[in-house]
């Protein structure tokens, strides 16, 4: 059964790197694409490193793998995923008249494939 | 012979560039000492994790020097196919430029000019809400030069630079020994607000972890406490901050002798954006009733702010400007490109060192991908997958000199490690500027 969650995209240390290595590279693409979700969300989901997860709202969905964060990075109900082509599928085009769209804090369902 | 073939083995030659700077991220730190072998750097000393993949991995491709949908062309054919799109167009947009050196973002300002079109920069999806803020209720501001000597607290809000900034930490900001403050890190006090419990909280003496999107009722309750209003408990319910904690943060903050905030994208990013910038900005101007602070974006590129300085002093405007109607027009919202695309209201797209295919929304890539664009960049990217008219350029600070501008506003020179054969950005844009003028030149004396 699905769940809501708060997705927050941003920036690692790991995706700057394997950016200038190329955005087409294995690192980079395993970089902005796997889900951080933290131990408790993981456990009472169900869920393993390395395991799909499929994420939608409003604008978009995306099936990406996911793995645990770090330590206690991440609150539960929270996600963390790197900017870049899978994020971005779940952004929509209204930025409320400053330019910017809704790319943080933003809300998501949530289920193990 | 591919252009980068017809270069291999040309230059062998080593060398020490002294002093060089890294244009990654906004720190643009300018003490880097590159080891340059032929046309590789095998060395970079004071590069941080991402300065060294930045130096490391910008090699001279094997790229065409221009395409057309696709196919390479020689450059001049390219030029002008380009001028054609962008003259012909009746709704062009200029976008990008953070990526580049400030003599760049001056060409391309001056071809939006002369086509009619809307400058704007990977600003506006970035702290464009802070340059709304800063519109709406000023800047207190400082340099990093001031933050290293001066600042013994530090209030870092929304951002993680200990992986986005790495040594902003070691060299202006949080370790350096400075001036007013001899003992570095023990002279300072240092505050972290964010959502996540992230690699820089490890490094500060408090960090308040907020709920999401609650950013812009902590800094209100903040302004309120430094002005003395009593504020409900409940304030920890709806941020997730015990009132008694943040007494004791505002209270620290009025006792400081030099204070600044640093924030980060986590602000204009969430819903709230701009007031959420102004909220902040508002805190740090508050507080000079008691004591000297100030508030600095922490900025992203390596010449977002660059890119910042020069659109305004050309338009008056940061970002999101319409030359349109021949005099500049600012209304984020309207002129930023991320809403003139997801409206499909853009009929042709010059895109310079930035990649929206990869950063920006559904709506926004589904008709950039529709339109004719020309896009100047030195790697393959998405953006310049779907384009019409495509440059292969030089990398700024590796391969070419000019200037860029640290987040702080300071502008800097670079110091380019070796030659591309590639052209500039500059070169690029200033080829197609001459087309474009010579074409509109043409046409009215024939009309």
């Amino acid at each position: 059964m699905a769940e809501e969650f708060i997705l927050i995209p941003g920036r690692t240390s790991r995706q700057g790197t394997t950016l200038n290595e190329g955005k087409y590279t294995d690192g980079y693409l395993d970089e902005i694409g796997t889900l951080q979700i933290c131990t408790e969300d993981m456990q009472r989901l169900g869920l393993s490193d390395g395991d799909q997860v499929r994420m939608w709202n409003e604008h978009g969905e995306v099936t990406v793998p996911c793995k645990t964060s770090r330590g206690d990075e991440l609150p539960p109900g929270l996600l963390f995923i790197s900017y870049g082509l899978w994020s971005c599928e779940l952004m929509g085009g209204e930025t409320h008249g400053s330019g910017m769209p809704d790319s943080k804090g933003l809300d998501v369902f949530l289920e193990p494939v | 012979m591919s252009i980068a073939e017809a270069t291999e083995g040309k230059t062998t030659e080593l060398k020490i560039v002294k002093d060089a700077t890294c244009t990654f991220c906004g720190c643009v730190c300018d003490d880097m000492e590159l080891t340059v072998e032929g046309n590789k750097i095998t060395k970079a000393k004071n590069a941080c994790v991402l300065g060294k993949a930045w130096f490391f991995n910008h090699h001279i491709e094997d790229r065409p020097e221009a395409t057309i949908e696709g196919e390479p062309v020689p450059f001049e054919e390219a030029v002008e196919r380009a001028a054609e799109i962008l003259t012909s167009a009746t709704y062009p947009i200029t976008y990008g430029l953070s990526d580049t050196t400030s003599e760049s973002q001056r060409v391309a300002i001056a071809i939006t000019d002369w086509i009619g079109g809307t400058i704007d920069t990977t600003t506006s999806v970035c702290h464009g809400p802070s340059g709304m803020a800063f519109q709406g209720v000023g800047e207190v501001t400082c340099s990093l030069g001031e933050v290293k000597n001066r600042a013994d607290f530090l209030l870092f809000w929304g951002g993680n630079p200990a992986e986005s900034h790495p040594r902003h930490f070691t060299r202006y900001s949080l370790m350096p020994k400075g001036q007013f403050v001899p003992n570095g890190r023990k002279d300072r006090t240092a505050v972290l607000i964010d959502v996540r419990k992230t690699k820089s909280a490890k490094a500060m003496d408090i960090f308040l972890q907020i709920k999401p999107r609650s950013d812009f009722e902590l800094a209100w309750a903040m302004r309120g406490l430094a002005a003395g209003i009593d504020i409900d408990p409940d304030i920890e319910q709806i941020t997730g901050i015990p009132l008694k904690t943040l007494k004791d943060v505002v209270e620290r903050m009025k006792a400081a002798k030099f204070g600044v905030i640093l924030f980060g994208m986590g602000l204009t990013m969430t819903r709230g954006k701009h007031l959420n910038s102004e909220a902040v900005l508002a805190l740090a101007r508050d507080l000079n009733k008691y004591t000297r602070f100030t508030a600095k974006p922490m900025r992203g590129h390596g010449n977002v702010t660059g890119a910042d300085n020069i659109v305004s002093w050309s338009t008056g405007y940061p970002f999101g400007v319409s030359l349109t109607r021949g005099y500049p027009r600012f209304n984020p919202g309207e002129f930023t490109s991320s809403d003139t695309l997801a409206r499909g209201e853009a009929d042709a797209a010059l895109i310079i060192a930035s990649d929206p295919m990869s950063n920006f929304s559904n709506p926004a890539r589904q008709h950039l991908a529709k339109i004719p664009s020309v896009v100047l960049d030195p790697k393959l990217s998405e953006t310049a997958k779907v384009a019409t008219v495509a440059f292969t350029t030089a990398t700024y600070g590796i391969n070419t000199s000019g200037t860029v501008y640290r987040m702080d506003d300071i502008p800097i020179p670079l110091r380019p490690a070796f030659e591309s054969p590639y052209r500039s950005d500059e070169e690029v844009l200033k080829a197609i500027e001459t087309r474009i003028r010579e074409k509109q030149l043409a046409a009215s004396a024939g009309g």
